[in-house]
């Protein structure tokens, strides 16, 4: 799915440099003036101290310490850097869709730190992003917690600590390989996939989580010999069922795709029934009609703002469903699930003011302190508080506003991305693309000067 | 993605579906309900400046005063606005309203015709006035919505093919009525042409996965796609030619009946031009043909600013949220698409390209506001530009004397994400705001 040219990869490594070069060293910062939305706590007007990327102090007023680099915000607003709990950016394969569990496999190991979908999140003010493996099985792949460190490696990406976790998924998208059809991601007549309905899919996760209780058992069983001193011989290890364990023993997280009442409900059910915890239920467009239950299990809700009507089981959504969760006690939060709608999840926090009347701090929740909580980082991000991560926005104007524009965001206390510096690099960048382009053409021409004129029809250079 | 699917995907076999041409009389709105004086409300007119502790007195469904210290005349019902505000209603330039519900469902999908060149279609007559998406949308303050045709083979992604260069007419409709001959506006609004691009980069469907052709056999293709839709244009007035001639060999063709209005320059033809070479095509088609021209969907415009201002062809934007193209694109490229367009002197309007997510209209709009589009001009955009872009300025897209009262009362500003649309009049009849969507939601919030 992704198309990329020599020349874009160079440029590409061009921006990464300059991207590089403004986030060297911790420094000691002062955001002064800023209407400041702690999220956690009502907003103010005031100064925040940054050090060692972390936040040291906030108030109205605060001491400056020498050499400190001081950022005059001129009334902007100040908000924690947005969380983004749903996410396929930066990695460079999705699904693993051969099999109806590939527990076995991990985002972590195809993690792309050069996608420019980074960059252009953080410009959003996405300081971190959790990116899960698709919805093609029942139970997919290892999900990865990033940072939007642009410019780092792929290991320095990774939100260091934080809870591993798995991706499950239900209804239409886990069934499609069951049904033979031209579509995408469907099975071709003769390779169909096991399951091809929801009643399969449950099933696909009850005989999961039974071979993964057998699997537990007998490592408990080889565990307590050897504690008591007994020679036993370990159990093969198992790459498919150990992720399943963790779970069962609350290791690892379930962040659950699903869109309709009936199928979260069966998940919910068979948790229960295994002794596990779903983390967050994702998408779960479906979710106000099961509020109740969802709060009853403790799970927590990742929603659109107000996707719907693209397929049969996104027809009974409605932009209000954020809005009635919250009311209803559910943890909530509103994610992309896009490279493009990351990039203005504060205006699709908005919409929960207009459709189902959530207070501002409550829409900004969504996408600051109830992710980093759905996601057990709220000690490190998700608000701006003492000895909280410095993961900032500077918007020029109220962050639910349809008009705001991020102007300057931190990552541990590094500014990522500066509007302004963007806006005045852009002719040396442009510059730079030239010379590459001229560049590579004048090879070419030396080229074909050494080997002659090109046989008639052959392919112009891409 | 969606879009430049739509546009790019179809299948050829030609069909011609008959029809007759004539225009119904439009319903007549008289009676008490459609006559109302709306007072104490800041009024927005759009084409003047603002008028705070105003009033609108609307008569027989059109605007009969608008004004500051204007008095309710004797037997008009006073509607109450408290203070909130008052503007036209919103029209979405481009949208799949009434012939899409479900986008991943054939079934429900009718925008798009096999054959190459179907003139004689239009959207209107297949659109359902009971399509959930109409009440939902108006629910955000669009009053009026062009609906188009797109690609092939029912529409919809996984049909696979060449594109269609005539796929048909696009519709002109209120979002408010019994049937489609209620709704209508203008059920040919436009002639949409789908005009080829040069594809170097493929998608193959059926495996689900890019390719790349050469760009000589792209180049070789995209030729003998433009002499094709010449040719056709050329067949046309050979046509108006022999009926002008009134031959006794003469015989009607639907399809080139529906051309004549467009050949004579009474009806416009719109053109999605992707990049920068498409754009240049289809001013050299527009130009060569005499067209009356709207480009839609100028993603790669590039360096073409200037040309489609010296032309004074208008845009129908539908990229401002898109994701850049090329990765080394600025990353607010599409976002500061309409205020480059508006520097540029061109005049704009904006669609949402889609059904989904067409309520999202004015949020478009504000977006483009946030990077650099003066806030006044993003709201006549999506109000008196769009009218003056399809023709019906002279009715619709302002609060002003003599115009249809399609208005709206919200309780802050038009492009806000926060702002909520209290209630709405199309032609002066008060229109429930009501959809499935606030009616799952007071249920479901109901739920003991």
């Amino acid at each position: 799915m992704r198309f990329v040219s020599s020349l874009r990869n160079v440029s590409y490594s061009f921006a990464l440099a300059l991207a590089a070069a403004c986030t060297l060293g911790a420094q000691v910062i002062v955001i002064q003036n800023a209407n400041i939305l702690p999220v956690t706590k009502p907003g103010f007007k005031g100064s925040v101290l940054i050090e060692n990327g972390k936040i040291k102090e906030m108030g109205e007023k605060v001491v400056v310490p020498a050499g400190a680099q001081v950022i005059e915000a001129n009334g902007q607003y100040l908000m924690p850097g947005i969380i983004d709990c749903h996410s396929h950016i930066a990695a460079d394969a999705i699904n693993e869709g051969s099999v109806s569990v590939s527990s076995m496999v991990g985002i972590e190991d195809v993690l792309n730190p050069t996608d420019v979908a980074i960059y252009r999140g953080l410009a959003g003010g996405v300081t971190s992003s959790n990116i899960l493996h698709g919805s093609a099985n029942a139970i997919g792949g290892k999900c990865t917690l990033i940072k939007m460190r642009w410019g780092k490696s792929a290991s320095e990406m990774v939100f260091e600590g934080a809870t591993p976790s798995i991706k499950f998924a239900l209804g239409e998208n886990p069934k499609r390989r069951g049904s033979a059809g031209s579509g995408p991601l469907q099975g071709a007549p003769g390779s169909l996939r096991y399951p091809a309905t929801r009643m399969g899919v449950e099933d696909v996760i009850r005989q999961a989580f039974n071979d993964a209780k057998i699997y537990q058992a007998k490592w408990q069983e080889y565990n307590a010999k050897t504690a008591k001193g007994e020679v036993a011989i370990p159990p093969r290890r198992d790459l498919k069922l150990e992720p399943l364990v963790e779970v069962l023993e609350g290791k690892r997280f379930v962040h659950a795709h699903s869109y309709r009442a009936d199928e979260i409900l069966m998940l919910l059910r068979v948790a229960d029934d295994y002794g596990f915890k779903i983390r967050t239920l994702q998408h779960v467009l479906e979710g106000y009609k099961v509020a109740k239950e969802i709060a009853a299990h403790g799970a927590g809700a990742s929603t659109f703002s107000d996707w719907w009507a693209y397929k049969i089981e996104a027809f009974d959504a409605i932009p209000y469903n954020a809005a009635i969760l919250t009311k209803k006690g559910v943890l909530t939060s509103i994610n992309s699930d896009s490279a493009d709608v990351t990039r203005r999840l504060n205006t699709e926090a908005a919409k929960a003011v207009k459709y189902g009347g959530l207070t501002e701090t409550e829409a900004l929740a969504l996408i600051t302190i109830n992710p980093a909580k759905q996601l057990a980082v709220d000690n490190r991000v998700g608000s701006i508080e003492v000895g909280k991560d410095a993961d900032l926005v500077l918007y020029d104007k109220h962050p639910l506003s349809s008009y705001a524009v991020a102007q300057k965001v931190f990552v541990d206390g590094n500014v990522y991305f500066d509007r302004m510096k963007d806006i005045e690099e852009r002719g040396k960048k442009e510059l730079v693309k030239k010379q590459m382009i001229d560049r590579s053409k004048e090879q070419e021409r030396q080229q074909q000067k050494k080997l002659g004129p090109p046989p008639a029809g052959a392919r112009r250079p891409a | 993605m969606t879009r430049r699917i739509l546009f790019s995907m179809a299948a050829c076999a030609a069909t011609l579906v008959a029809q007759a041409d004539k225009k119904p009389v439009a319903p007549a709105a008289a009676g008490a309900d459609n006559s109302f004086f709306l007072r104490n409300v800041t009024v927005h007119p759009v084409t003047g400046p603002e008028i705070a502790g105003g009033a609108v007195l609307v008569k027989d469904g059109k605007i009969a005063d608008v004004g500051a210290k204007l008095v309710a005349p004797k037997g008009v019902k006073v509607v109450d606005g408290k203070g909130l505000h008052v503007w036209p209603g919103m029209i979405n330039s481009a949208t799949q309203l009434g012939v899409q519900e479900i986008s991943s469902i054939r079934e429900t999908v009718d925008t798009g015709e096999i054959g190459t060149f179907n003139p004689q279609l239009r959207p209107l007559i297949a659109v359902n006035p009971e399509s959930e998406h109409i009440p939902v949308t108006r629910a955000n303050g669009i009053t009026s919505a062009m609906t188009m045709p797109s690609s092939g083979g029912g529409g919809g992604p996984r049909s696979a093919g060449t594109s269609p260069l005539i796929p048909g007419h696009v519709s002109l409709m209120h979002l408010d009525g019994w049937t489609w001959e209620e709704m209508e506006i203008k059920r040919n609004a436009a002639l949409m042409i789908q005009f080829p691009t040069i594809e170097t980069r493929t998608f193959n469907f059926i495996e689900f996965a890019p390719g790349r052709t050469a760009f000589t056999e792209a180049k070789r293709f995209y030729d003998r796609r433009v002499k094709e839709l010449n040719d056709y244009f050329d067949q046309a007035r050979n046509y108006q030619k022999a009926k002008a001639a009134a031959r006794p060999d003469f015989r009607i063709d639907l399809a080139f009946e529906a051309m004549l209005p467009v050949l004579d320059g009474k009806l416009p033809v719109i053109i999605p031009a992707p990049d920068e070479r498409t754009i240049k095509g289809a001013i050299e088609f527009i130009e060569k043909q005499k067209l009356k021209g709207i480009l839609a969907n100028i993603g790669r415009a590039g360096t073409t600013l200037e040309l489609i201002k010296a032309k004074n062809i208008p845009v129908i934007i539908g990229e401002s949220t898109d994701l850049p193209d090329q990765e080394d694109d600025a990353y607010d490229k599409n976002y500061a698409r309409a205020a480059d367009l508006y520097k540029a002197g061109i005049k704009f309007s904006f669609g949402t390209f889609d059904t989904q997510f067409a309520r999202n209209l004015p949020f478009q709009a504000g977006i483009a506001a946030g990077y650099g589009l003066p806030p006044a001009e993003a709201v006549k955009a999506v109000t008196i530009n769009a009218a003056e872009i399809w023709g019906i300025a002279g009715e619709y897209g302002s609060i002003e004397k003599g115009k249809w009262a399609d208005l709206i009362l919200t309780d802050g500003d038009l492009l806000e994400h926060k702002t909520s649309v209290k209630q709405m009049w199309i032609k002066g009849h008060a229109v429930s705001l009501e959809n499935k969507h606030t009616k799952m939601y007071e249920k479901y919030l109901a739920r003991p």
